[in-house]
């Protein structure tokens, strides 16, 4: 197995003084290349933390972060932007689709923003996630027409459209019907066995933890099974 | 940047109330920009072309030297200089002169002169009369003559005169009669009115008269040579750097008009400073318009602002996001607005043709290129404050929202 990434002792800790909480405690984990993951635990554990540090979006107060051989840590906002849009997919909780575009211009983002404009390569490789997500009829529809589960599955095509090496996904089905959710689920495990892309998947529902080979529990700000 | 041109755009065409709203307001930053320009421009020609419409831009005079003083007598000597009153100041050589001023670019007409002052007798009426000989085919140089004409002709010719309404009027003299004309030199002639002027001018129309140079040169005791060469250019402002031209070219003192007209060149200045703060205000208007537009806009995009960074969009590419939003309004405004102003220009009546108690609006001095120009600077430099902001926006608290 190849690691994929390894976080050691990461504290975060958020508001200085009186008003200082220490969300993660010294948290250390490893992740290997091609594992699909649930992080679970209580509200408040730290979870959406972690996610975070992982998807570069924040750095921990201290702790080690290295993904691919790279320290994410000593990078700067430059180099961690270019590698979070090459190596990293997000998927929220509320989808988070840009509202003014379509289904295709959604998933095109990370390869257009990259490349300065929409390739036609971006837009065939656009539509053929899309059509995997089961949204052939809705390529250019405005994600305004959209329902929520296909939203989601929006988001997911986008989260995979630069091929990345690491999918973070921060509650993906909470705020789906229980159909939808296993129809998510489904195609990331899909995705998952074809592709050999990691997902680490934090939720709350035991049934969607179920769906990956490892769970790794959070609470208090470290992992603790 | 192709792809920031395209969300910039998407994102102005995604409401299109706000963004039609926003480029109106612009607009109309930009027509009242316009709107000033041509009629600060139209005022300043409107008041040049009545007071020195009809002058001399520049006029070359002879100089009247003192006389030399030939005392040279050991002790103290107290002497008085007094210049002859009929002694006449020529420009000997003004023939050899004037091909080359003729060739000086910018100079539209010259017109050698023989200027001086006489008496117009007829019967028992005697008026005193400024008399300018000019040459045959050249009245209208520089005064219009023909354009005033109310009686007869211009054409001057042997034996004939040109007066003012009112002179004509003071000597009862009608086309065709004759009157006699004393010169300060105590040379007289007979001569025969061949044409009344009117230009609305008191001190001209009731003390001028014009002849041909030849009866000028008689009546003055002037074989040859000139007093004066008056020299009309075809742009008035440039009389200053063409007589400076002039000068340096002939060693003529070429005196431009706007020596002696600084009360009216202040004037003007004011008008036009007024001109500067009022576009000046319009132009504050439109940036702060655009700026705190594309403020609102920022902070309504913060969660998608935060999607993007997320999704490896850097500073810089949000920055032109909203930079290029700036500058479409800026761009899509200034068209319009000029557009507006100069479709409100054209029913006024073109700049050679102001007439009193319109407004002299100059639709060629409406500064279109130079308005939309200035606004879509201003609208770039309004976004970048918001570029800005939306470049710092934490995507973990942008996304949360």
């Amino acid at each position: 197995m190849i690691t994929l990434l390894e976080v050691r002792d990461l504290v975060k800790t958020y508001g200085t003084g009186e008003a200082a909480t220490r969300v993660l405690r010294g948290l250390s984990l490893r992740l290997e290349a091609g594992e699909m993951a649930a992080l679970l635990g209580p509200s408040g554990a730290g979870k959406s933390t972690l996610l975070t540090i992982l998807g570069t979006l924040m750095k921990p107060t201290s702790g080690t972060y290295e993904m691919l051989r790279h320290d994410m840590i000593a990078a700067d906002d430059r180099a961690l932007t270019e590698f979070r849009n090459a190596h990293i997919g997000f998927v929220f909780q509320f989808h988070n689709l840009l509202p003014d575009f379509t289904a295709l211009e959604n998933v095109v983002f990370p390869t257009a923003v990259r490349e300065g404009r929409e390739t036609p390569a971006a837009r065939t490789r656009g539509r053929d996630l899309l059509v995997r997500m089961g949204l052939a009829n809705r390529i250019d529809f405005p994600t305004a027409n959209l329902s929520g589960g296909q939203k989601q599955r929006v988001a997911v095509a986008r989260a995979l459209m630069n091929a990345p090496d690491l999918v973070l996904a921060d509650e993906p089905t909470g705020n789906l019907d229980r159909a939808s959710a296993m129809q998510v689920m489904d195609l990331i495990g899909e995705i998952n066995r074809e592709e050999g892309t990691t997902f680490l998947i934090s939720t709350h529902d035991e049934k969607i933890a179920a769906f990956c080979r490892r769970q790794i529990e959070v609470a208090d700000g470290v992992v603790t099974g | 940047m192709l792809y920031a041109l395209k969300i910039a755009i998407r994102y102005l065409t995604a409401n299109k109330a706000q963004t039609a709203l926003l480029v109106t307001g612009v607009a109309v930053g930009v027509f009242i920009f316009i709107f000033m320009s041509a009629l600060i421009g139209g005022l300043a020609e409107f008041i040049l072309s009545r007071t020195v419409g009809d002058i001399s831009h520049i006029t070359i005079e002879a100089e009247d030297r003192d006389p030399a003083v030939l005392i040279d007598v050991p002790g103290h000597v107290l002497t008085v200089t007094e210049r002859g009153r009929t002694r006449t100041a020529t420009l000997a050589e003004a023939e050899t002169w004037l091909p080359l001023i003729e060739a000086v670019p910018g100079v539209r007409a010259v017109s050698p002169q023989i200027t001086g002052a006489g008496f117009l007798t007829r019967g028992a009426q005697v008026s005193q009369v400024s008399v300018t000989g000019v040459e045959p085919g050249r009245e209208s140089a520089i005064l219009d003559l023909d354009g005033y004409i109310v009686e007869g002709t211009a054409r001057l010719g042997s034996g004939l005169i040109v007066l003012g309404r009112d002179l004509a009027d003071d000597l009862a003299l009608s086309l065709g009669q004759t009157v006699r004309l004393q010169s300060s030199g105590g040379v007289t002639a007979l001569l025969t009115l061949s044409g009344i002027f009117e230009t609305g001018n008191g001190a001209m129309d009731g003390a001028r008269a014009f002849v041909s140079l030849p009866v000028a040169r008689t009546l003055y005791s002037m074989p040859q040579g000139v007093t004066r060469i008056e020299i009309k250019l075809d742009d008035l402002n440039a009389a200053d750097a063409t007589a400076l031209r002039i000068r340096s070219l002939t060693g003529l003192d070429a005196v431009p008009w706007t020596d002696g007209a600084e009360q009216l060149m202040e004037a003007l200045n004011a008008q036009a400073q007024t001109g500067y703060f009022l576009k000046s205000f319009a132009l504050i208007t439109i940036v702060i318009g655009v700026a705190s537009a594309l403020m609102l806009s920022t902070y309504r995009r913060r969660p998608e602002i935060g999607i993007m960074r997320a999704m490896g969009a850097g500073r810089n590419f949000v920055v032109f996001v909203f930079v290029t939003q700036g500058a479409l309004i800026g761009l899509l405004g200034g068209i319009l607005g000029a557009a507006l102003g100069y479709l409100a220009l054209l029913p006024f009546p073109p700049r050679d043709a102001f007439e009193p108690g319109t407004l002299p609006m100059d639709i060629t001095q409406g500064s279109y290129g130079l308005a939309i120009t200035l606004t879509v600077i201003g609208a770039i430099l309004a976004s970048i404050l918001p570029a800005r902001a939306a470049s710092r926006v934490d995507p973990v608290t942008a996304i949360g929202q």
